[in-house]
């Protein structure tokens, strides 16, 4: 135990020095420190910065993946001290951080002239009375995933043309699934019932909260709809009733478990992955969504106003945020840009997809993002409802619980949540 | 060492008073506490600090990262204790507790005394017992979540095979407890084994001779000889594994198939740890969860407390 906190200790005291340097260095280069997590694709995109500005020094803090590069994020704010210059902020976590803008640099005062960048549902996400918080990176347009021999086997068009009147609404989407289950001999219709509730719910003007952060959960029609429709779906066996990101959903796509998935840019490289090489050629990707288009996840940079140097780091997010930038991001890892120039790039648009069939996955998706109506006003714990709330909820069903059980638990849980 | 060397020379110095005296008696005083001083310092900072500062931030209604706190008084105990998944959560790990403290320590006295008698290869044998605990417990508990998996998990596969029904590992209540004990008991039991064999093997021999010499048999031994002279080291095992069981945590978080802190959809599993960690790190309310964090204290006190007055009334 003492050797353990003598450790620790000694720990902290490093990272703490560690983190305590930044602003200007000794040799008058301006330091400023960027936080990512996965890939954003800025490692060259850095050094090609510094190369420009020599007055410039980068550093890069990488976390591994979003949930804990948010706590630290989280904590740090609550800290009062300890944030990078840049801070990456992934889309799910995005309501969180609104309702706390107040500690974010408005990039409006104090950025660079960008208007127009970006398409206009991923730049109204970030403002708030007026202010801009964040500058956009990628996105993960919305477009439905199938099983091409599976659709075969059931009698169902399988061609990229001819699946999309099946997937033009969320009525047709179920109703296909009604005739695929019949015939299908056992294989469900979708993955998961939190996976089509949450792009239906997303796909709304209002959602969980209105544009005055009151909860409307109960009032709002639209969600006791989809509610209605996905248990509707689960009680028919639509289901494969697979927890998104649980080893039995990862190993559902390799055993025929399901025959349609909700598919943003980035699913096609975890199919391919989680489906294996034996797989190739039975997963397609067809250019259609029910009920228009639909947007999940995707990134912004902010600026904290912790960092001391708000206006130099505001100059570097706007310059990695630019089209130019962002199609380099796309080449090097693949992550899908927000930018309206950058759609209609050529790198872009000539990408294709071996393992879906060569299909032209950029051209698809750049289509896909131009559908996405608006982005849907987030209360200030819209994205804690649909993960810790309404993802369970649905998830209980799934296992067998009344619905009409389900849906009164998710409104008690949510309103103790909003509190 | 000044401390130790001067003080032979007490007595003749006593009736000396020069300032070299004072300052070694002064030595002789403080130097002990000086000695055992980093400990406490370190206790303070990193361990009473918290600890009291938890008791301080329960009191507000404080929103990690928010701008402000207001003070609210007891307000977050009185939700507590009204709110369903708190006592649900305590439910959960009273009964994750019983279905994992219980048989472990059983099969640990049992198996100890296994491990005592004279076996080819003795100290193999007591290594094996212990190989669970070096395992990584993240690994560990990822591979019991394969097991226990409800659609393609091998427990239902082989309850198919024998004709017994699957159960829904995450769905069913009693069954994700009996999962998540499993995987403590799994981890625990070996480590707790050797405990005892420890406290066995320095049991006199005379004793057991002599009942060997009155007519005693083994099983006799064991319950009238082995059992009450193990008395201290069962109070301690029972101690620790209660305060280790209601702390339980990484287990039910690592269960969950995808990676949030509900424990399971309905909070079929969510222990109070896990509760803990789920308001203050997916709902950002620090106060409530240290609310949470020191009635959880308290109750660990209480049962710990109350276990070791049982025991050592049981055993005696």
């Amino acid at each position: 135990m003492r050797h353990r906190s003598w450790v620790s200790v000694l720990l902290l005291l490093t990272a703490a020095t560690a983190c305590s340097s930044g602003g200007a260095a000794q040799d008058g280069k301006t330091e400023l420190t960027i936080a990512t997590f996965n890939e954003f694709g800025y490692e060259d995109l850095l050094k090609e910065y510094e190369a420009a500005h020599p007055d410039v020094k980068l550093t890069q803090r990488k976390t591994g993946q979003a949930e804990p590069h948010h706590k630290n994020l989280f904590t740090k704010m609550a800290a009062g001290s300890g944030l990078a210059d840049i801070e990456a902020i992934e889309e799910g976590y995005l309501s969180q951080v609104m309702s706390k803008s107040s500690q974010f640099n408005d990039l409006k005062e104090i950025g660079p002239q960008v208007d127009g960048r970006w398409l206009p549902w991923k730049y109204d996400a970030v403002v708030k009375d007026g202010k801009i918080i964040g500058y956009g990176t990628d996105i993960g347009p919305l477009a439905m995933c199938y099983r091409k021999d599976l659709f075969d086997k059931a009698g169902l068009p399988s061609d990229p043309e001819g699946v999309k009147a099946l997937f033009a609404t969320w009525d047709s989407y179920f109703a296909t699934g009604d005739q695929f289950i019949a015939k299908s001999g056992g294989v469900a219709w979708f993955d998961s019932a939190a996976q089509v509730f949450n792009a239906m719910h997303n796909q709304h003007e209002v959602g969980y909260f209105d544009k005055s952060d009151k909860l409307v959960v109960e009032t709002n029609p639209a969600i006791k709809s989809d509610w209605t429709a996905v248990t509707g779906a689960v009680a028919k066996g639509q289901s494969a009733k697979l927890a998104a990101w649980s080893k039995e959903w990862e190993a559902g796509f390799k055993t025929d478990a399901f025959a349609t998935k909700t598919c943003p840019s980035w699913m096609l490289g975890v199919i391919e992955k989680q489906a294996g090489p034996e797989n190739k050629g039975k997963w397609a990707v067809a250019d259609a969504f029910p009920n228009g288009g639909g947007n999940w996840g995707g990134s912004y940079l902010t600026v904290p106003k912790q960092g001391k140097n708000a206006k130099k780091a505001a100059e570097v997010a706007a310059w990695l945020t630019a089209p130019e930038q962002q199609i380099k991001a796309f080449k090097a890892k693949g992550t899908f840009p927000s930018q309206v120039a950058a759609l209609t790039d050529p790198a872009l648009l000539d990408s294709t997809n071996a393992y879906f069939g060569d299909i032209k996955a950029g051209a698809l998706f750049a289509e896909r993002a131009k559908k996405v109506a608006r982005a849907q006003y987030k209360g200030p714990t819209d994205g804690q409802i649909q993960d810790t709330v309404f993802s369970p909820a649905l998830l209980s069903v799934e296992q067998g619980k009344n619905t009409d059980e389900a849906w009164k638990t998710a409104i008690a849980e949510t309103q103790k949540v909003a509190k | 060492m000044t401390a130790v060397l001067t003080r032979p020379d007490r007595g003749r110095v006593e009736e000396d008073p020069r300032p070299r005296y004072r300052l070694s008696s002064l030595d002789t005083k403080v130097s002990p506490y000086l000695f055992v001083a980093p400990f406490f310092v370190l206790f303070a900072a990193v361990g009473l600090f918290p600890l009291l500062y938890t008791a301080y931030v329960s009191l507000f209604d404080w929103e990690l990262g928010a701008d402000e706190r207001t003070f609210i008084g007891l307000d977050n105990y009185s939700t507590l204790f009204t709110d369903g998944q708190f006592w649900n959560a305590l439910f959960n790990t009273f009964s994750i507790f019983l279905l994992s403290s219980v048989p472990q320590v059983i099969v640990a006295v049992l198996l100890a005394a296994l491990l005592a008698a004279n076996l080819r290869g003795r100290t193999a044998w007591r290594m094996g017992v212990l190989l669970p605990y070096v395992a990584s417990l993240v690994a560990l508990a990822i591979i019991f979540g394969s097991l226990f998996g409800p659609q393609y998990g091998l427990v239902n596969d082989v309850l198919t095979t024998i004709g017994l029904p699957r159960i829904d590992w995450q769905a069913n209540t009693f069954g994700s407890h009996v999962a998540i004990a499993s995987m403590v008991n799994w981890r625990w039991t070996g480590y707790n084994a050797l405990i005892v064999l420890a406290a066995m093997l320095a049991i006199p021999r005379e004793v057991t001779e002599a009942a060997v010499v009155d007519g005693a048999g083994p099983v006799r031994r064991f319950f009238s000889i082995t059992l009450p002279m193990l008395k201290p080291t069962i109070v301690f095992v029972i101690v620790t594994s209660t305060i280790g069981g209601l702390q339980i945590f990484t287990e039910p978080k690592l269960f969950e198939p995808a990676g949030g802190s509900g424990g399971g959809a309905e909070h079929q599993y969510q222990t109070v740890v896990l509760y803990l960690y789920q308001s203050a790190f997916q709902h950002f309310d620090l106060g409530y969860a240290s609310a949470i964090a020191w009635t959880l204290f308290m109750i660990i006190i209480a049962v710990a407390g109350l276990n070791f007055w049982l025991t050592r009334r049981a055993v005696r």
